[in-house]
């Protein structure tokens, strides 16, 4: 049916575009319900959340993110969970720059192996480290402090950081690091002031799913401390007393721990696309 | 790229083993350690070989656990993955609009993991709930604490709510390497929507959609923390996933040994699989995608 295709093709883009949008639409709305919800049970009073179903707040209240703000056992959650994801992010970057780079340009023996080897440590799942991973610790002292749930973390993320900047180091051409050399740089000069900035967006982007999955983990950090170091996810829980949950003070955390990842979301915007491809399109 | 042979490498990458060493592999041979031992308490521990392995092979509890968890990764991929190549389809591709969608899409994939767990949990219940309550009001008997199916449903949904973006960013990312001359060629040739994704855009796709299936499989393979939070692994046993059931065994009752052979076989069943992908996934690389 030649004639048949041929009349509603020059229709289509619009009746497309029209479609697609609609389409983005509804996956947007389906994405924004949950946390919509949780946004408007935090203004609310606990009273009220279990009293009349409404859809926004009768009684505005900051009352709950007052209470987060004011009471160190509350915010030194979040100033924890941002000190051990930032040391893991730096720690994680600084291992995986150079071995990326003896991946993207080498081969060495058993360079298939260590590469295959690496990724499987992000395919161990946590909860078998959990335990082990508590023994180590304590053994060595380093129980409860910021560093320990940092390193451990370092076992899925500095994977993922060599993967990914692997990936963008490929993109380089070899000639640069060659007439480099050439023009006398030595390893050290010529990797830090010509090829990761060639490299930014990779750095970028390998830092953010750092910062992201150390961000959103539980279970070792939640296992690896108790006092000191304890993240906000697991203060969380503390809004169980004795008289039921405090709903409004729980939405009011689950909202307050999105906004680090909106924040990093934000800076990355433009390179979001490729990083989640790592590096590979 | 051509690499050259260069075994001084080695010292590059001597950071990372070091590093990898201490996390990975000293807590490992702890595992190992603990699976081929028995105790009586006291730290006093003797060789009981490969016991434990005979012991949770011929128990029910762990195929169980498997079943569920090869099931839960069966589905959620079966949705995710279609789901997310069909909103990448209709992302737009550029502007501000695009920015938009990329920042919301991104934002479930930063909410930390027992928060995602908190969200649904009340987003689920029928008194202080938006779909609990809307189900409720419609008259569809929904509880995701007493009723196995619900709760299926409920996790199912939140992984879904939680992860497709991923897949759709993936995809995106793959659409938008593909140079318009392939479209113009399409178009000139008279190509069917359907044969433009099944020839142009499928095939580009290929390599970050495997990305995506090898990070989708590894991570709702150990997921814990977020049907934890939101049933527990109940009713009953009803949505005790593998990583669940680990926890409560190694944690929970602190029977290490028999924890210790469920962690490897676990281990294992990932690796095996996640080989497959891997294999793939470079294969597709090496033909340059």
């Amino acid at each position: 049916m030649p004639d048949a295709t041929a009349a509603p093709a020059r229709k289509a883009p619009r009746i497309r575009v029209n479609r697609s949008a609609l389409v983005m639409a509804a996956y947007l709305i389906f994405l924004m319900l949950p946390l919509y919800w949780l946004l408007n049970m935090s203004l609310k009073t606990n009273a009220e959340i279990l009293g009349d179903f409404t859809l926004f707040p009768r009684n505005l209240t900051f009352q709950n993110y007052v209470t987060i703000f004011t009471d160190p056992a509350w915010y030194m959650g979040y100033v924890n969970s941002l000190i051990y994801v930032v040391m893991n992010t730096v720690i994680s970057l600084a291992v995986a720059l150079p071995a990326a780079y003896a991946f993207s340009r080498y081969h060495f023996m058993g360079d298939k192996h260590l590469f295959f080897w690496l990724l499987t440590n992000r395919m161990a799942p946590p909860a078998v480290f959990a335990l082990p991973f508590f023994q180590l610790y304590s053994s060595v002292g380093l129980f409860d402090t910021h560093i320990a749930v940092a390193l451990a973390h370092c076992l899925f993320n500095v994977p993922l950081a060599v993967w990914i900047l692997e990936g963008f180091m490929r993109g380089v051409p070899k000639e640069i690091d060659e007439t480099a050399y050439i023009d006398g740089y030595g390893f050290g000069a010529f990797f830090v002031k010509i090829f990761m900035p060639l490299i930014a967006s990779g750095i970028g982007v390998a830092a953010f799913f750092c910062f992201m999955f150390s961000w959103v983990e539980l279970l070792l950090s939640r296992t690896l401390t108790t006092v000191d170091a304890k993240p906000i996810a697991a203060i969380m829980t503390r809004t169980q007393g004795a008289s039921g949950i405090d709903w409004g003070l729980l939405a009011a955390a689950g909202i307050l721990t999105i906004i680090p990842g909106a924040l990093v979301i934000w800076f990355v915007r433009n390179y979001i696309a490729k990083g989640f491809a790592l590096g590979r399109v | 790229m051509n690499k050259t042979l260069n075994n001084k490498a080695w010292f590059l990458v001597l950071p990372v083993l070091v590093l990898v060493a201490f996390s990975a592999v000293i807590p490992l041979m702890t595992v190992v350690n603990y699976s081929v031992q028995d105790t009586f308490g006291n730290n006093q521990f003797f060789w009981a070989g490969l016991e434990w392995f005979e012991e949770m092979l011929h128990e029910d509890r762990m195929w169980n656990a498997l079943r569920r968890q090869l099931i839960f990764s069966a589905v959620i991929l079966a949705i995710e993955v279609p789901l997310g190549v069909f909103v990448a389809l209709n992302m737009p591709k550029s502007g501000a609009w695009s920015s938009f969608c990329l920042v919301t899409m991104s934002l479930p994939l930063l909410i930390p993991w027992n928060v995602v767990g908190t969200i649904w949990q009340i987003f689920g219940r029928v008194d202080i709930g938006l779909l609990g309550h809307t189900l409720a009001a419609m008259g569809i008997d929904y509880n995701y604490t007493q009723d196995t199916i619900a709760a299926w449903v409920t996790i199912i949904v939140m992984d879904v709510w939680h992860w497709t973006s991923l897949v759709a960013l993936l995809a995106f990312a793959g659409l938008k390497s593909i140079p318009d001359a392939y479209y113009q060629a399409a178009r000139i040739d008279q190509a069917s929507r359907w044969k433009v994704f099944r020839y142009i855009e499928l095939p580009k796709m290929a390599g970050v959609l495997m990305i995506a299936i090898l990070l989708r499989f590894m991570d709702s393979f150990m997921i814990y923390t977020e049907p934890f939070v939101v049933t527990g692994g109940g009713p009953g046993n009803a949505t005790t996933l593998l990583s669940i059931d680990l926890v409560k065994m190694a944690l929970g009752q602190f029977d290490l040994g028999p924890a210790a052979a469920f962690s490897l076989m676990y281990f294992l069943v990932i690796l095996a699989i996640s080989w497959v992908f891997y294999t793939v996934m470079t294969n597709l690389d090496k033909k340059g995608m």
